[in-house]
C-alpha cells in the first residue's frame, strides 16, 4: 500500500473497543442518537454543549469499562467517604439557589456533591456485603441500613428530595439484592404507609405543593399546576403518530418548561406520539434486560449487587421521569436518563454503563 | 447465623433479578397505559386545549360610525392615532421607566394620573395608554430608542373626536370607557363577543341611544402566541365592519346660529319641523366640551363641570322643567275653544285683577285690558281672562286637554333620560303629597295655572311639540333627531320613519283662531318689537315664568339678584300659513320673553326661513316688555 499501514489503525480501534460490550453499545448509542434529534427541536442552541457532554461522558463510560471490578472495591470507601465529607461542607458552606443548599463553590467550578452519592452509595454497600459474604447477620442489614440513611439525610435536608430518593433507591436496591428478608420488606412497607402523615409535616412548603399539583394540578393552573398540565397537554396532542420534529406547538411556543432538562420527554412525546414513546419504552427495556443479564451472570457477589443497582438506578430514573412528566408521580428533579439535557447525569449514567461492561467482561474470573 | 451455599446464592439473588425485571415490566405497562389514555383516549380533549394555548383571538375593533347633520356637516368621527401603552406585567419599574420616558417625550402629570386610575381598573395583561395622540416626530423619536423601554410599545388605536367642540354637544353626546354599567347592557343585548376589544361606550346623547347601531362588528385575528402571550404569526383575520353613520334631522348652520344667540345666557331651544317631528335644532346652553370625555375626563374638568351652578352637564332641553308663563295661553283657549266653555268673539271685562276666594289675582297691567276677546288676550297676553278661564274649566278638564298635547309625559325623542315634568291634576296632587291636608287640590290653585304658573312644569321640548301640533293642524309626530341610518358596507339607508303619535280632534276654525292670534302677537302684541319688519308671517306667544313670587310688589327686574330674574319664554312656527318649523325658547332668568326670548326666535327663523346669517348674539331688547304692545 502506500506506506500507510491500516493493521495499525485495526489494532488501536481493536483495543478501543475491546472492552465494550456490543449489545449495551448498541442499544446506548440508538439512545444517544435519539437524544440528539430531540435536542435539535427542544433546544438546537444547546446541541453543541450535549455533544460534548456526550463526548466526555462516553470516555469515562470507556475508561471505566476496562476497570476491573476488583480495582473498584478499592474506591468503595475512599468515595464514600469524601461523598459524606462534601455533603458536610455543603451543609456548612455551600451557595445557595433557588431556595435549596445543593452546590459547593470549589473556586473553578461548583459542584453538586449529592450527584456523586449516585454511584458511591451502591459501590459502597457492594462492597460491605461482599466482606460479609460468608455470614450474613440481620446486623450487617442494619448497619448497612445506617450507611444508607446518613448520605440520605444530609441531601434530604440540602433540601434536594428527588436526588435523596434517587440515592435511597440506589442504596435500597443493593440492599434488596443482597437478601433482605422478605418479612422485613413488608414490614417496612407498612411502616412507610403509617409514618407517611408525620413526613408529611418534615416537608417543605414547595414539596407538599408538589404532592398536591400532582393530586389536582387544575386547582393552580398558572402556578405550581402550570408545569405537569402543560406537559400533559403536549404528551395528550401529540396523538398517536405525533405533530413531527419541531412542529410541536407547546414545546416550541415555549408553553413548555424546562423542556431541555427535566421535560424534555414531553417534547419527545408531542413531536412522536404514542409510536415515539413506544419506541423509547422498547429501548429502556432492551437496555435494563440486557444489564440485568450481565447482572445475573456477574462473577462475584461485589459485582452482581452493583450491577443490579445500577440497573435499577437507571430504571427508576426513566420510570419518575416519564411518570412526573406524564402526571402520574410528582414533580421531583429527575432527568430523562441519556436524552435530558446536563453533564453530570450522563457522566453518572454512562460511568454506571461503563462498570457493567467490565463486570460483564470480567464475569469468568471466578469460574477460572 | 448460616453459611452460605454459593450455588444457592446466586439461584436466590437470580430470583431477585426476575422480582426486579417483573416490576420494571409492571412499571413501564403502567407508564404504557398512561400514554394511550392521555395520547388515544384524551386525544381530542388535549389537542383542543393544545390549540387553545396556541391560538388567540385577538379583536380588531371597528371603527364608529360618523354623526352627521342633516347636510353632511361632520358632528362625531373616529379617527386612528398612535398611542404609547405600556404593559405592566412586562415592565419592571414602572415609575423609573415612565420618568426615563419623560425625558425623551412629553409626558404630562395628567397622562401620569389617568395611567395610575387605568392601572388600578384594569387586569394586568392588557396595555394601557401613556401617551395618547403621538405626532409623528414622537413617533420617530421613541422608534429609535424603543429598546430602553421594554414593554412600552406604539399601538395604533381609534379615537373619538367632535370637531365642533362644545358644539352641539348635547345632541351628540359622548363617549368614554366602558363601565362595569355599560357591560351589563352589553351583555343585556348579547354582544359580549362583539365588544371584547371596544374601550368606549356611548354615555349620553346619541353617542348613548344609538350605541348599538353606532358600533360596528369587530373582526378577529387568528394569532399564534407563545407561553408568553407574544403574537409569534396571524394565521387568519377576519376584518372588522365600520359601524353606521346617524344622519340627522338637526341643521347645524341652524344650531349654530341658535346657540350663539343665546350668548352667555342659559337656557334651551327646540326646533321642530311639524309635518315630520324631525328636530332642526335642540339647544342647551351652557354646553361643555365632549372631546374631554374621550380618553378619560381628569378630575380638575370633572368638578368644574359638575360643580358650576351653571349646570354645563344638564340637558335643559330634555331635563329642564319650567312653568310655561304666558307661552301657556294659547293652549288654555284651545281647551276652551274645544271643550266649548269659551266662543272666540266671546268678550270678558278686564279690571286688572280676579278675586277668588278672598285672594286677589293680579293681571300684570295696572287698570285691566278693558273689554277682552279671545284674540285680544293672547296678542295683549291678558292675564284675568285666563283666570277666569283656568276657573271656568277645572283643572281636571285643563289636564285632560294638555295631555293630549303631550305635556307632562316623555315625548319619546331618542336622547335617554328625558324628564316628564309635572302637569298637575287632583290625582297627581294626591300622589305628590303625603299628609291628607296637601293632597285636596284647591279650586284657587287652579287660577294661576291658567296663566302657566303655580304647580305645571314642562320641559322645553314638551312646549316644542305642543307648538308643533298646533302648527301641523292637530297631528302629533314623535320629536326625533336622527333621520336615517346609513349602513357603510352596502350603503343602505334605514330611514326612521315620522312616527305620528295621535291626530287631536281639534276643529280647524278652533286652531284658525289660535293661529290668527299668534300671528297677532308678533304683528300687534308682544312680539312686534321683535318680528318689526319680517318678511314672513310668524305665528308665536311670549310668556314670562315666575321664579321668585314677589306677592303683589313692584317687579323690578334689574334690581333683583339674577338667579331670581324670571324666565323667559317664546313659542313660535313660521310661515304661518304652511308651518316649516316650530320651536320653544327659554332663557334662565332672562326676564321678559319679548325681550330676550323673542329676538333668538326672530334670528332662528330669519336664518331658516330666508337664509340671513346674524352678525352676532341676539340683542337683548330692553325697551320690550310684556305689557308693551
Amino acid at each position: 500500500m502506500n506506506g500507510f499501514n491500516f493493521s495499525i489503525v485495526r489494532k488501536y480501534w481493536e483495543r478501543l473497543i475491546a472492552p465494550i460490550d456490543g449489545p449495551l453499545m448498541l442499544i446506548t448509542t440508538l439512545l444517544l442518537l435519539l437524544a440528539t434529534g430531540i435536542m435539535g427541536s427542544a433546544s438546537p442552541e444547546r446541541l453543541g454543549a450535549q455533544l460534548l457532554n456526550v463526548c466526555v461522558a462516553l470516555t469515562m463510560m470507556r475508561f471505566l469499562a476496562q476497570v476491573p471490578p476488583q480495582r473498584l472495591m478499592h474506591f468503595a470507601i475512599p468515595i464514600y467517604v469524601l461523598g459524606i465529607l462534601l455533603l458536610i461542607a455543603v451543609a456548612l458552606f455551600g451557595d445557595v439557589a433557588k431556595g435549596a443548599r445543593r452546590w459547593l463553590n470549589l473556586g473553578v467550578m461548583r459542584a453538586q456533591p449529592s450527584e456523586l452519592m449516585k454511584i458511591a452509595m451502591p459501590l459502597m454497600l457492594a462492597w460491605f456485603f461482599q466482606r460479609h459474604e460468608a455470614m450474613l447477620r440481620m446486623r450487617d442489614f442494619a448497619v448497612a441500613a445506617i450507611l444508607l440513611l446518613l448520605p440520605v439525610a444530609l441531601i434530604a435536608r440540602q433540601p434536594d428530595l428527588g436526588t435523596a430518593i434517587l440515592v435511597l433507591a440506589a442504596g435500597f436496591y443493593v440492599i434488596f439484592f443482597a437478601g433482605l428478608p422478605w418479612k422485613i420488606l413488608a414490614a417496612m412497607a407498612v411502616s412507610a404507609v403509617a409514618a407517611a402523615p408525620v413526613a408529611w409535616t418534615l416537608l417543605h412548603d414547595y414539596q407538599r405543593a408538589r404532592i398536591l399539583t400532582l393530586l389536582d394540578p387544575e386547582k393552580d393552573p398558572l402556578g405550581k399546576g402550570f408545569h405537569i398540565i402543560q406537559s400533559t397537554i403536549a404528551i395528550g396532542s401529540g396523538g398517536l403518530l405525533g405533530k413531527g420534529w419541531r412542529e410541536g406547538t407547546q414545546a416550541q411556543l415555549d408553553f413548555l418548561p424546562e423542556r431541555h432538562t427535566d421535560f424534555v420527554f414531553a417534547v419527545f412525546s408531542e413531536e412522536f406520539g404514542l409510536l415515539g414513546n413506544l419506541v423509547l419504552l422498547t429501548l429502556y427495556a432492551l437496555l435494563i434486560g440486557r444489564m440485568l443479564m450481565i447482572a445475573a451472570n456477574a462473577a462475584t457477589l461485589f459485582s452482581r449487587l452493583l450491577a443490579g443497582a445500577i440497573t435499577m438506578i437507571f430504571f427508576t430514573y426513566a420510570f419518575v421521569n416519564m411518570g412526573m412528566v406524564s402526571g402520574i408521580l410528582p414533580v421531583v428533579g429527575v432527568p430523562l436518563p441519556l436524552i435530558s439535557y446536563g453533564g453530570t447525569a450522563l457522566v453518572t449514567l454512562l460511568s454506571g454503563i461503563g462498570i457493567l461492561m467490565s463486570i460483564h467482561k470480567n464475569r469468568m474470573l471466578v469460574q477460572k | 447465623m448460616e453459611f452460605k451455599n454459593p450455588r444457592e446464592e446466586l439461584e436466590r439473588f437470580r430470583a431477585r433479578l426476575t422480582v426486579a425485571g417483573g416490576f420494571v415490566l409492571l412499571c413501564f405497562a403502567a407508564l404504557l397505559m398512561r400514554f394511550i389514555w392521555l395520547q388515544i383516549i384524551q386525544n381530542n380533549y388535549y389537542t383542543t386545549r393544545a390549540e387553545d394555548n396556541r391560538i388567540s383571538l385577538v379583536p380588531i375593533v371597528p371603527n364608529r360610525g360618523l354623526i352627521l347633520d342633516r347636510n353632511g356637516v361632520v358632528l362625531a368621527r373616529s379617527y386612528a392615532a398612535y398611542t404609547l401603552e405600556i404593559t405592566p406585567s412586562k415592565a419592571k419599574n414602572l415609575d423609573q421607566m415612565i420618568d426615563a420616558l419623560g425625558q425623551i417625550i412629553e409626558v404630562q402629570p395628567k397622562d401620569r394620573k389617568r395611567f395610575k386610575k387605568l392601572l388600578e381598573e384594569s387586569r394586568n395583561f392588557e396595555s394601557l395608554p401613556i401617551r395618547t395622540r403621538l405626532t409623528d416626530a414622537e413617533v420617530a423619536i421613541f422608534t429609535a430608542q424603543r429598546y430602553r423601554f421594554p414593554g412600552i410599545e406604539i399601538k395604533a388605536r381609534l379615537f373619538r373626536q367632535y370637531p365642533g367642540g362644545a358644539f352641539a354637544s348635547h345632541i351628540v353626546g359622548y363617549i368614554g370607557r366602558v363601565t362595569d354599567h355599560d357591560i351589563d347592557k352589553i351583555e343585556k343585548q348579547e354582544q359580549e363577543a362583539n365588544y371584547r376589544g371596544t374601550e368606549h361606550f356611548g354615555k349620553s346623547g346619541l353617542e348613548q341611544k344609538y350605541e348599538f347601531a353606532l358600533h360596528g362588528i369587530a373582526g378577529f385575528e387568528q394569532v399564534e402566541v407563545d407561553a408568553g402571550g407574544h403574537a409569534v404569526h396571524t394565521l387568519a383575520r377576519t376584518a372588522p365592519i365600520a359601524g353606521n353613520n346617524l344622519t340627522l334631522t338637526i341643521d347645524a348652520e341652524l344650531q349654530r346660529i341658535a346657540e350663539t344667540a343665546f350668548g352667555d345666557r342659559k337656557g334651551a331651544l327646540v326646533a321642530i319641523e311639524p309635518s315630520t317631528g324631525g328636530l332642526l335644532a335642540l339647544v342647551s346652553t351652557p354646553t361643555y366640551d365632549p372631546n374631554l370625555f374621550v380618553d378619560g375626563i381628569d378630575s380638575a374638568n370633572w368638578r368644574e363641570l359638575n360643580d358650576s351652578p351653571d349646570k354645563p352637564m344638564v340637558n335643559r332641553a330634555l331635563n329642564g322643567a319650567y312653568p310655561p308663563g304666558s307661552t301657556f295661553k294659547p293652549f288654555m283657549a284651545l281647551a276652551a275653544l274645544t271643550v266649548g266653555k269659551r266662543r272666540a268673539e266671546q268678550v270678558i271685562y278686564d279690571p286688572g285683577f280676579f278675586n277668588f276666594g278672598g285672594h286677589t289675582f293680579r293681571d300684570d297691567k295696572k287698570g285691566g285690558h278693558g273689554s277682552v276677546d279671545m284674540y285680544k288676550s293672547i296678542v295683549q297676553s291678558c292675564d284675568t281672562y285666563y283666570y277666569a278661564l283656568a276657573n271656568d274649566m277645572g283643572i281636571d278638564n285643563i289636564s285632560n286637554f294638555m295631555a293630549q298635547l303631550g305635556f307632562g309625559q316623555r315625548t319619546g325623542i331618542d336622547i335617554e333620560g328625558e324628564s316628564e315634568g309635572i302637569l298637575p291634576s287632583q290625582e297627581w296632587k294626591k300622589k305628590r303629597f303625603r299628609k291628607p291636608e296637601q293632597q285636596k287640590w284647591y279650586a284657587g290653585e287652579t287660577v294661576s295655572i291658567g296663566i302657566g304658573q303655580g304647580y305645571n312644569a314642562y320641559t322645553p321640548i314638551q312646549l316644542a311639540q305642543a307648538t308643533a301640533v298646533i302648527a301641523n293642524r292637530g297631528v302629533m309626530f314623535r320629536p326625533h333627531l336622527v333621520n336615517y341610518i346609513t349602513d357603510t358596507v352596502t350603503g343602505e339607508r334605514t330611514k326612521i320613519e315620522p312616527t305620528p303619535l295621535r291626530t287631536l280632534d281639534l276643529k280647524p276654525e278652533h286652531l284658525d283662531v289660535i293661529r290668527d292670534a299668534m300671528i297677532g302677537v308678533n304683528k300687534e302684541g308682544t312680539g312686534a318689537r321683535a318680528f318689526a319688519g319680517a318678511q314672513y308671517i310668524a305665528a308665536g306667544k311670549t310668556g314670562t315664568a315666575q321664579v321668585f313670587s314677589l306677592k303683589g310688589a313692584d317687579y323690578k327686574a334689574l334690581g333683583v339678584k339674577k338667579e331670581l330674574r324670571d324666565h323667559a319664554l317664546f313659542i313660535a312656527f313660521a310661515p304661518a300659513d304652511e308651518p316649516k318649523i316650530a320651536l320653544a325658547i327659554l332663557v334662565e332668568n332672562g326676564g321678559f320673553g319679548a325681550a330676550a326670548a323673542a329676538p333668538i326666535a326672530r334670528l332662528v327663523l330669519d336664518y331658516y326661513l330666508l337664509g340671513k346669517r346674524p352678525p352676532g348674539p341676539a340683542k337683548e331688547d330692553e325697551a320690550a316688555s310684556e305689557d308693551s304692545p
